[in-house]
């Protein structure tokens, strides 16, 4: 029987890619492990090698070819002793499977891909310009990835006492690629790859920070960075303090934080609320490119020890960046990403996405939600809360975290404090549900926000529904 | 490259120093290594090669299915791959004595279940996050566990499996039931802090725990010298007077001999040895691994000379074992395989109220 040859996933988030070179040719004969053809992902370019043996029948999907879906039928091969012209016949598109099939598969095991939690939490929402910036500037479209790049690396040419380190941050080009190109640029003096040692490389960033340079330790994802939280923590957070003001400690640590696609419990949580607890740290999270940009810039010249939590889902979307000489923005300062009157619907790195999603849908609705962005999660902006409560006078955090001693227990506690002379409804928060991540794509499903929930949540706190 | 073809010249080179390091007390650093040198390859009857060989051969198209079916969308998540490095975790865990003894490994462990021979189909299931999986579809590909077989994990986070595998020795010591623990880790593992912590109380409380390094050569992207002081990984034990052992991982029969003398040492109540069982992963770390840290020449150099299945046919053929049988081996794989992708591809998802069980034991 022929063999389909389909579009591969390549990675945990890929969905499409673009076939950019096939090495063989119709007619070729292919063994197992030989590379059929080079697919590219948003993070790198992949070879795609065979698993069977046979011979080249037709190419369905020729080079170059854009955004080309998982699943995708690309070519057929022919299996040994079997006719190559019979195999030509162009096959089905695994992509383009009849809906009909699918319904009545429905009572059935899911076929195919089934929809992760974490899709939801990749739909692109509307960016809002940063009033930070003056009108009239000129702006570019950059992804995450490109804005913490930049950031980094702006920040290295302007002072030689900063430098890069983490696992993979050099000759691999960041596993996640956002040190993309660093290496080229600074040499291995200034972009270092470490061996899986966090608790080593997070302790000698801090130290190299206590004897006057400027590290920027990655951690591969924050879940690592457990490894080496003592160091954050202790090391870092109490110096100041305990040296009564004599020790300073500018160090940056940051990587991806949060769920990311699949990947279960022990590399999907959000830190954010451990962090933001200790006194000593600035904990920064951004949402958009603009502000990953203007707030690494801002962390890594602080003079304080900064955690920056960035979010594997959010790295390749692309936003306006205000195209300055120095995109620095304000830390501490929340922001206002869409204004509205009815209800406030507080959020902070991917759930400012799921909250604009949810606004769009309430305007729909009669509902005119206002969404702010905390961007920093210690110092907590108190007063851009209060402000917008005042306004609003109903309120909602969403947050993609568990729910206990979390951000959005503390936004509540503030409303609770300063603002429940404001409050025409109880304060409601929409986390995820407080269980270690599955695996099982429907319970990842289950166990992760969405802007439906905060929706939801909006409409009961405005008795509507 | 796999190391297993380095020069003798430099070993010779090395013992003479590790001899003086090694010298004081009744501490014998190469002892374990010198009687495994005497012999390294276990003499094996037809029948336990050829069912080495079958546990190698299952392994490999297991994985190969599990890539297919990651390309496909079934399998989410990170996806680590054991191909290349079969005989070691086939070597290995024959050796060991099921359900008395332990074994734990990191997130690389779908080999390692299946060397001891628990159903591929409920394996696979956990990989596509079904309710028949081995974790009812919540652990996924890196957290497996059977603890009908002694199998305690599939652990995530680099390292973490060293001092837990610590803890399980010490469970059998405590309760004196005769098992030993087999911990397994990669040379990027081998950085880790907690790595050297666990050496220490281990050798001085004598545990009975065998610590398996499976150098293949790269953690993700950095290969070995890239990452480590002293890349001769077997060392490392010495400075807690650990002996180690310098392992062909991809030879199964010499895994197998190695596995003999260490365990024997660690029964008899000697305390941890160190294996370094030098070994090479053919596929990419994870399954977005653009591997542009290595050449193609070099892949394929090693598929071709040191492959473990193919050593091991070799050696089964030697022995006068029909081709045809083999053959006979590879097709019942293969049906055994697409088996099991079916089951897993068909079986349905975990139902929604398992989101919230087995968060805690008890009732509070
Ligand atoms: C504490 C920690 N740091 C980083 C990672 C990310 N990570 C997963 S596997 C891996 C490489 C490990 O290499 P090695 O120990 O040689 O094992 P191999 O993958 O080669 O089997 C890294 C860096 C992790 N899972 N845990
Ligand atoms: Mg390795």
């Amino acid at each position: 029987m022929a063999i389909e040859l389909k579009m591969p996933a390549l990675s945990p988030t890929m969905e499409e890619g673009t076939l950019a070179r096939w090495l063989v040719k119709e007619g070729d004969t292919v063994s197992a492990g030989d590379v059929l053809a080079e697919i590219e992902t948003d993070k790198a370019t992949m070879e795609f090698e065979s698993i069977d043996e046979g011979t080249v029948g037709k190419i369905l999907v020729p080079e170059g070819s854009e955004g080309v879906k998982v699943g995708t039928v690309i070519a057929v091969l022919a299996a040994e002793g079997e006719d190559v012209a019979s195999a030509a016949a162009p096959a089905p598109a695994a992509a383009e499977t009849p809906a009909e099939e699918q319904k009545s598969s429905e009572s059935e095991a899911p076929k195919g891909k089934a929809p992760s939690g974490t899709e939801k939490l990749a739909a692109t929402a509307k960016p809002v310009s940063d009033p930070d910036v003056p009108p009239g500037t000129n702006m570019v479209r950059l992804t995450v990835r490109e804005a913490l790049r930049d950031a980094m690396a702006e920040e290295m040419r302007r002072d030689e006492r900063v430098f890069v380190m983490g696992e993979e941050v050099a000759e691999y080009q960041g596993a996640y690629k956002v040190t993309q190109g660093l290496l080229e640029e600074f040499g291995p003096k200034r972009v270092i790859d470490t061996p899986i040692t966090e608790y080593g490389f997070a302790g000698i960033g801090t130290g190299a920070a206590m004897g006057g340079l400027r590290p920027i330790v990655e951690f591969m994802t924050f879940n690592f960075a457990m490894q080496a939280i003592d160091h954050i923590v202790n090391s870092a957070a109490k110096t100041n303090y305990m040296s009564g003001g004599q020790m300073r400690c500018p160090v940056v640590f940051r990587g991806p934080n949060g769920a990311a696609s699949r990947v279960a419990a022990q590399h999907s949580q959000n830190f954010g609320p451990w962090y933001a607890s200790v006194p000593g740290l600035i904990v920064i999270a951004p949402y958009d490119a603009s502000d990953a940009k203007g707030l690494l810039k801002a962390a890594i010249r602080s003079e304080d020890p900064v955690v920056f939590l960035e979010n594997e889902l959010v790295y390749g979307r692309s936003f306006e960046v205000a195209q300055l000489d120095d995109h620095v923005l304000p830390i501490g300062k929340a922001r206002i990403v869409r204004e509205g009157s009815d209800v406030t619907i507080v959020s902070y790195s991917i759930g400012v996405g799921l909250a604009l999603e949810a606004a769009e849908t309430l305007a729909g609705e009669g509902i005119d939600a206002e969404v702010v962005d905390l961007r920093t999660l210690r110092p907590l902006d108190r007063e851009t809360i209060l402000a917008s409560l005042a306004k609003t006078n109903r309120l909602v955090i969403a947050e993609e975290g568990w729910p206990t001693c979390s951000i959005a227990s503390e936004v509540m506690a503030i409303c609770m404090e300063d603002g429940f002379d404001h409050l025409d409804a109880p304060v409601l928060r929409v986390c995820n549900e407080d269980v270690p991540l599955p695996y099982a794509a429907n319970l990842e499903h289950l166990a992760l926000i969405d802007a439906g929930r905060i929706a939801e949540a909006a409409r009961k706190v405005c008795y509507r529904n | 490259m796999a190391r297993a073809a380095r020069s003798n010249a430099a070993k010779t080179k090395r013992n003479s120093s590790e001899d003086a390091a090694a010298s004081s007390g009744n501490f014998e650093l190469r002892s374990l290594q010198e009687r495994f040198e005497k012999n390294r390859r276990y003499k094996a009857e037809p029948e336990l090669l050829l069912h080495l060989y079958e546990q190698m051969l299952l392994i490999r198209r297991f994985e190969e299915k599990a890539g297919q079916l990651y390309g496909l969308g079934l399998i989410g998540g990170f996806c680590h791959l054991y191909i290349g490095q079969e005989a070691v975790a086939v070597g290995l865990q024959s050796a060991l004595q099921e359900g008395k003894d332990s074994v734990i490994t990191g997130y690389r462990d779908h080999g390692h279940m299946l060397a001891y021979g628990i159903d591929p189909k409920i394996i696979m299931a956990e990989l596509t996050g079904r309710q028949a999986g081995i974790s009812k579809g919540k652990g996924g590909s890196m957290h497996m566990f059977s603890t009908e077989h002694a199998f305690y994990g599939g652990h995530g986070i680099v390292g973490a499996q060293v001092p837990l595998g610590a803890g399980l020795a010490f469970a059998h010591k405590y309760r004196d039931d005769g098992g030993i623990c087999l911990a397994y880790f990669g040379d990027g593992a081998a950085n880790q802090g907690q790595v050297y912590e666990t050496f220490n109380m281990a050798s001085l409380w004598n545990l009975p725990i065998v610590f398996a390094i499976e150098n293949n050569q790269y953690a993700m992207g950095t290969s070995v010298k890239r990452s480590s002081a002293e890349i001769e990984f077997y060392r490392r034990g010495t400075a807690f007077r650990i002996p180690g052992m310098d392992v062909n991982g991809m030879d199964v029969l010499e895994v197998r001999q190695a596995a003999e003398v260490a365990f024997a040492h660690v029964r008899e109540g000697n305390g941890p040895v160190l294996m370094e069982l030098n070994t090479y992963r053919y596929r990419g770390h994870s399954m977005s691994d653009p591997a542009k840290y290595r050449t193609r020449e070099e892949v394929q150099n090693v598929r071709e000379h040191s492959d473990p299945i193919e050593g091991a046919k070799a050696d089964l053929l030697k022995l006068g074992v029909d081709e045809e049988k083999l053959k006979d081996i590879d097709k019942r794989i293969k049906a055994q395989v697409a088996e099991a992708a079916d089951f897993a591809e068909t079986s349905p998802e975990p139902s929604p109220d398992e989101l919230y069980t087995d968060v805690l034991v008890g009732s509070y």
